[in-house]
């Protein structure tokens, strides 16, 4: 065997040189099942760690880019060992529990916080064979497992005792909430496409990427893991001009650093869910597929930097109502038709898609103008009545020409 | 089941990236909805009124670079305005088109600030910050060619301006004449139809036209409401009648149209830099008086329109070198008066931008 092909199945063939050394030891076969399943948790956790300071120092790279300056440069070649002198200077800074807070869920929370990204990776196939545990309902795995962050961010909100992170904490549990659901049910559509829960099964079940198959399905997905993973233009819970930094408002040194990490590691886990379901995971031609998964990962979290430096925030009710009254119908609609399309033609023909793409780009159209129709013109004031709050306050009657 | 709810009082600065300086909004929420608001300034009060009482009328020019230290230009200029109407000063042509030209650049810097500020408090992490920066870069650029500083100017003297504009200054200025309207065109493609930005800013913080007037707001704001007044046409002051320009006037009154008219101001301003630059004259840049000249006893307003409204300088002399007394009309503190009114009812994220939009400069609110 030669080395390429060792590096195209490098983790298979990892797994079995370690199964084979720890069996060739003579441990039993529970030792055996224990050893293994600490290499695997190291080998992704380690995947993620590694590769989430290069994000930080990319990200910052390219908006320095997009916003006309340099970005930051002075540290090592490039300014690539950024990523460590901020954490050096992060570690060193004094840990600031603030009176009032709860001491003991402010401390769980940043640690807790890394927990559902590396939940999810547990399923994430990397390769042919090169996935941690084949889980036969990944799928529902993986809702389950996302919304558990709701409880993390919300914990830390709450613990904090601070205003602002009352707020960031509100907010990041009715968003959260509301997106499980439209981005479930897209999900659905690729679940009955591939005729599988599992996520190796569905990877090998898509030919062509389910992207150009289910657009509409990949979209409703894309928003909702968007505002799962707080991303602008939903990061309502982190909200810098106007909750300062929500949830993690009162961490300071070491545990803000572990909270900003952790918004990279969802941010991770998000794009290899979408890699994985939408874009065909470990497919592709030359490369070894775990380098595939990787660089369709690398195309979402881009997307996702891109959008951030562009577009501004959108306010909680909009975030809400349109999760409930736009994404919702539009992901009901999408599962109506792609379940008629697996019953009528199970096979998945590639003309398929010549049907499904003008169809996403017209129920959105459509959808967006009857929307506008249902709700009537935007109204000249978005304010809301206040019972017992007069405003304007009255103004006084100038009292004569006095002097 | 009903829950009972209890309305939070939650205290938006002094420290808050997004109060523009240290400014306390002290805003009671019930959940995310605004039921009462209360401004609380003062933190940056340096009293300037009080300072100016010991200092003649060209050392009372400085003071009035660190009022509204975004458009200092235009604070010099309503200063010095007020200067010679006591006096009868007169001021020579040429620097009556600087002035105009200073103005009117200090008001694309403002709200090139203005525009940038807006849409950080809309969360877009500083991106179109830094494209407007860079615009007002370049015309802090021109200042400090002009007068060796880029924000504490102190250029305007009662009767001209301190020195005649360098030789590389119109040159300079023609190539930015030429370049802002790509930029606001930029600006405008990232902003105006953005579907966020539509969803977040149209209807929110809407101020009635008659509110606008029982409040005393001036400039942008009262604008934005759909009132054609502007102090360069309704009460000229300077060449300004020799200009030809619009008044730009917005129908809704709410953050958006504020966001709109200064866009258009940003044009207008534009044309009328075209023209001044077209028709400046040679000659003499100041009335010579004497280093502690003497103001006759009396009493004189002057204002103009700054950047972010009325800006006025009342100035009484008892016919000494040092006013008697000042006193400043800042627009950035009457606008903010009608704040509570622009936010009660709103949420906690519509308050950040309203007061976003009412563009206010901590030193002139607290002097």
């Amino acid at each position: 065997m030669n080395v390429w092909d060792y590096l195209v199945d490098l983790i298979p063939n990892l797994a079995r040189n370690l199964r084979a050394a720890v069996e060739g030891a003579g441990f039993s076969d529970g030792a055996v099942f224990l050893v293994m399943g600490l290499a695997g948790v190291l080998a992704v956790t380690l995947f993620v760690m590694l590769l989430v300071p290069p994000l930080t120092f990319l990200e910052r790279r390219l908006v320095a880019r997009a916003q006309v300056r340099i970005g930051p440069n002075r540290v090592g070649p490039f300014g690539l060992l950024q990523p460590i002198a901020d954490a050096l200077k992060l570690m060193t800074k004094e840990v600031i529990v603030p009176s009032q807070a709860d001491g003991l869920l402010h401390l769980l929370a940043p640690s807790l916080i890394f927990l559902p990204p590396f939940m999810i990776f547990a399923v994430v196939p990397f390769a042919p064979g090169g996935v941690f545990t084949n889980l036969n309902m990944g799928l529902v795995y993986i809702i389950a497992v996302s919304s558990l962050a709701a409880i993390v961010v919300f914990t830390a909100g709450f613990s904090s005792a601070n205003r602002y992170s009352m707020l960031g904490a509100a907010r990041a549990v009715a968003q959260l909430i509301s997106y499980e659901v439209p981005a479930t049910i897209a999900l659905v559509t690729v679940a009955v496409a591939a005729g599988s829960l599992s996520l190796t099964g569905i990877v090998q079940a898509q030919t062509v990427p389910y992207i150009l198959y289910f657009p509409l399905a990949f979209l409703i997905f894309f928003i909702g893991s968007l505002v799962e993973v707080n991303r602008a233009p939903a990061d309502l819970a982190e909200a810098e001009s106007e909750i300062i930094a929500g949830y993690h408002t009162e961490y300071g040194g070491f545990k803000w650093a572990c909270f900003q990490l952790g918004e990279y590691t969802h941010m991770v886990a998000a794009s290899a869910i979408i890699a994985t379901l939408f874009l065909s995971g470990w497919k592709g031609p030359i490369l070894p597929p775990y380098l595939w998964l990787v660089t369709k990962m690398m195309v979402v979290i881009l997307l996702y930097m891109w959008i951030r430096f562009t577009v501004p925030r959108i306010r909680v009710d909009q975030v809400m109502s349109f999760a409930w009254k736009f994404l919702l119908p539009l992901s009901l609609i999408n599962v109506l038709v792609v379940g008629l399309e697996v019953v009528l033609a199970p096979s998945l023909p590639v003309w398929l898609i010549a049907i499904n793409v003008p169809f996403a780009a017209a129920s959105i159209v459509v959808w967006a103008k009857l929307y506008r129709v249902l709700e009537g013109p935007p109204p000249l004031t978005q304010r809301r009545e206040i019972p017992g709050v007069t405003s304007p306050l009255p103004v006084p009657e100038p009292a004569g020409t006095a002097r | 089941m009903t829950l009972r709810t209890d309305p939070v009082t939650i205290n938006f600065g002094p420290h808050h990236p997004s109060t523009h300086g240290v400014f306390q909004m002290r805003i009671t929420a019930d959940g995310e909805v605004i039921t009462n608001l209360e401004p609380v300034m003062g933190y940056l009060h340096r009293g300037c009124e009080k300072l100016s009482e010991g200092r003649t009328y060209t050392q009372v020019v400085p003071l009035t670079d660190r009022l509204d230290y975004l458009s200092p230009m235009s604070n010099n200029v309503a200063c010095v305005l007020a200067a010679e109407r006591l006096g009868d000063i007169p001021v020579p042509e040429r620097a009556e088109y600087i002035r105009v030209i200073m103005a009117e650049l200090q008001r694309l810097a403002n709200h090139c600030a203005m525009t940038g500020f807006l849409l950080n408090d809309l969360g877009t992490f500083f991106t179109l910050f830094h494209y407007t920066m860079r615009e007002r870069e370049k015309i802090l650029d021109l200042f400090e060619m002009t007068c060796g500083t880029r924000v504490t100017v102190s250029y305007m003297r009662p009767g001209g301006v301190l020195q005649d504009l360098p030789e590389e200054f119109l040159p300079r200025l023609r190539a930015l004449l030429d370049e802002m309207p790509h930029r606001i065109d930029d600006y405008e493609a990232l902003i105006t139809q953005n579907e966020i930005v539509l969803a977040r800013t149209k209807g929110v913080g809407v101020m009635s036209k008659e509110l606008a007037i029982a409040a005393g707001c001036s400039g942008p704001m009262l604008r934005g409401s759909g009132v054609k007044w502007d102090i360069r046409k309704n009460d000229t002051y300077s060449i300004y009648d020799r200009f030809q320009f619009d008044i730009p006037v917005g129908t809704n009154g709410d953050v958006y149209d504020r966001y709109w008219v200064r866009i258009q101001e940003m044009r207008q301003s534009l044309r009328i830099l075209e023209q001044a630059y077209r028709d400046i004259p040679q000659g003499e840049v100041r009335t010579r008086l004497p280093l502690f000249f003497r103001l006759p006893s009396g009493e004189a307003y002057g204002r103009i329109e700054a950047p972010k409204g009325e800006l006025g300088f009342y100035l009484v002399s008892d016919g000494g070198i040092a006013p008697y007394r000042m006193h400043v009309r800042a627009p950035s503190f009457i606008n903010l008066g009608v704040l509570r009114d622009l936010t009660v009812g709103y949420t906690v994220a519509d308050a950040v931008i309203t007061l976003g939009s009412v563009d206010i400069v901590l030193g002139e609110v607290d002097r």
